[in-house]
């Protein structure tokens, strides 16, 4: 069992993927970010110095404390305070965390809504297949975060705005699914097409397996590569579409602030002086973001054999 | 040609009718039309007659044929918000959003398509890699943050633009410019370069890999033979051939910076539609985002068409062809 372990991560690091991880300083670079990022929206509640949404804690007193290399600046609040005297450090790595939590959910709703449709489209041809084809070039044709605007407000109307207020998460991850699965469908029919005329699909079929186990156990394997590529780079894509949502007013409430609520309130603020309230949460997302998009694309480098 | 441009209609056609069945059914099954006419105190035989009235109560297909017929003579019902017509609402505010548009897009046009030429020629000069990088930043800024960040430098710090509004906008027949005042062309400034910022990121990598390719090839090094300017080489042979799909992407990124615009809007408030739709979508305000929806559906399938146009303009293989093509 060890022996077969270590011999997994012998291969995993001999691999050519790995080989153009080491010798891309920029990519490692992204990497670290990106998990530095994943560790302290994640462990948060533990890592944080401050709790900004223990009331008890909080002093109107520090309330506007710039950071620290600043005049009137205070050491326990490294990078300064928000208008209710919250630690702006911990208030990024808690939003942070709804900001990932949102982030992975919907990515991981649009994955499977995406995949199935595209592997039901591509396996079953037809009628099917144009059906839901032709949906996803409609939608293709509006830009995913009107699609998820529109979903928003027509969710709201169906549960009236407090409800909203209290699912407003769960609104947002099916908004946003519901906005990006095109590219999953169209990717993964594409290569179910060509995987469905290969001879091992043919005897699956000819053992008489029903079409859903052919779909999963043997073609859906041969077709992740592309998903995968296309999933991190959704996940920066759903970061911003949340933050955006927030920023607009229309994602999550203040009660449970985001990185976009955090640079929507700060925002209220930018002109009396306290600039640090929206430029701090806002860096956070721009570093993230670009980060993920940097190992997006050594991941669509690497993975695809035409480059190497 | 004539037959590929009566197809490309036909499409369209469907498509919009695709748009507006789904404007329909968020029209009639999000919230009750008639709970939002009358008031608490109205009697159920009251609402019944009202929806008897509205012609609530036909058929579907006959309701949509409706509908799409009211949607073709402008008339897209009452806001549930201000009991104001919807499309005199939009109409009011379509030229701010519009003229915001066409700015950014020039703007992103010219700017990306200069800076995607010089980094294409000089590709390892210090100055193109800047311009790689600056681009690389401006993709992974979301619009929001690019607008906060030019209004804390030029409006708080700096004190040299307007952060908001459209200044003083002059009226000619029912459209509202702010073509023609100082303030007016200050108050552009920021919202036009934050809504174009990242097409002209696009622009610029997208130029920047077409004129790589196409100096790789043949022709080129046949040009620079012949003696030919550089100037001619690289403007008159080269960039030529990088147009095709330039015009498609800044053909389909039109439609998405009008879209974008919402976001702009908001940071700047930007009496445009983008600010009208995101206020109906607070209130769950559907007359309003269906109509938005409709409107957007409909620029975006007028632009693909003209995009499609311009391709036999722009390559003359396809006017041989005939079109009969893929």
């Amino acid at each position: 069992m060890i022996a077969r372990l270590s011999d997994g991560l012998r291969r995993a690091l001999d691999s050519d993927i790995f080989y153009s991880f080491r010798n891309s300083p920029l990519t490692i670079l992204s990497a670290v970010v990106t998990l530095i990022f994943f560790i302290g929206a994640f462990f948060s509640p533990w890592l944080a110095p401050h709790n900004p949404f223990d009331v008890a804690t909080l002093n109107l007193m520090d309330a506007f404390t710039p950071p620290v290399w600043l005049p009137e600046g205070n050491p326990i609040y490294p990078i300064g305070t928000d208008d209710q005297g919250r630690d702006l450090l911990s208030a990024i790595m808690y939003g942070t965390r709804v900001s990932l939590v949102v982030g992975f959910c919907s990515v991981a709703f649009a994955m499977v809504l995406g995949v199935s449709l595209g592997l039901i489209s591509g396996y079953f041809g037809g009628m099917v297949d144009s059906v839901i084809m032709r949906v996803a070039d409609v939608q293709l044709t509006f830009p995913a975060i009107l699609i998820a605007l529109l979903l928003d407000g027509v969710v709201r109307g169906l549960m009236g705005t407090e409800q909203h207020d209290n699912l407003a998460l769960m609104v947002l991850v099916f908004s946003i699914g519901l906005s990006y699965w095109v590219q999953y469908a169209r990717t993964v029919r594409g290569s179910v097409l060509v995987e469905r005329n290969k001879e091992y699909v043919q005897a699956a079929r000819v053992i008489g397996l029903p079409s859903v186990l052919i779909m999963i156990r043997h073609v859906l394997p041969n077709v992740l590569g592309p998903v995968l590529v296309i999933a991190t780079i959704n996940l920066a894509l759903a970061v911003i579409t949340e933050a955006t949502l927030s920023f607009l007013g229309v994602g999550l409430p203040p009660t449970q602030p985001s990185l976009g609520t955090l640079i929507r309130i700060g925002n209220g603020f930018l002109f009396s002086g306290e600039w640090w309230i929206t430029v701090f949460p806002g860096i956070a997302l721009a570093v993230f973001v670009l980060a993920v998009n940097l190992l997006g694309d050594w991941l669509r480098d690497a993975l695809n054999p035409r480059l190497r | 040609m004539l037959a590929f441009i009566l197809r490309r209609l036909f499409q369209s056609v469907i498509v919009m009718l695709a748009v507006a069945f789904v404007s329909f059914v968020m029209f009639n099954f999000v919230g009750d039309p008639v709970n939002a006419m009358v008031g608490q105190d109205t009697t159920m035989q009251d609402r019944e007659a009202l929806r008897e009235k509205l012609g609530l109560n036909d058929p579907m297909p006959i309701r949509f044929a409706r509908f799409v017929g009211n949607a073709l003579q402008g008339n897209f019902g009452l806001s549930y918000r201000t009991a104001e017509p919807v499309g005199r609402m939009i109409a009011e505010r379509l030229p701010a959003t519009l003229e915001l548009s066409l700015v950014a897009a020039t703007f992103a046009l010219i700017v990306g398509l200069m800076m995607g030429v010089y980094t294409g020629l000089y590709r390892n000069s210090w100055l193109s890699r800047l311009f790689m990088t600056l681009s690389l930043i401006g993709v992974s800024l979301p619009p929001f943050m690019v607008g906060i960040l030019l209004i804390l430098v030029f409006a708080v710090l700096l004190g040299w633009l307007p952060s908001f509004g459209r200044g003083d906008v002059v009226k000619i027949g029912g459209w509202t410019t702010g073509f023609l005042t100082v303030s007016g062309w200050k108050a552009l400034i920021l919202p036009a370069v934050t809504l174009g910022l990242f097409q002209m990121t696009l622009i610029t990598r997208l130029v920047r890999a077409e004129m790589l390719e196409v100096l790789r090839t043949d022709y080129i090094k046949f040009a620079r033979a012949r003696g030919l300017s550089n100037r001619a080489v690289n403007f008159g042979h080269a960039l030529k051939n990088t147009l095709v799909p330039v015009i498609t992407i800044t053909g389909l990124q039109l439609g998405a910076i009008i879209a974008f615009a919402i976001i702009t809007e908001t940071v700047f408030s930007w009496p445009g539609i983008g600010l009208l739709f995101i206020q109906s979508v607070y209130f769950a305000d559907i007359p309003v985002m269906s109509t938005y929806l409709v409107m957007i559906g409909l620029i975006f399938v007028i632009i693909n068409l003209i995009v499609d146009l311009l391709y036999f303009a722009v390559d003359p293989r396809l006017r041989i062809g005939g079109g009969g093509g893929h």
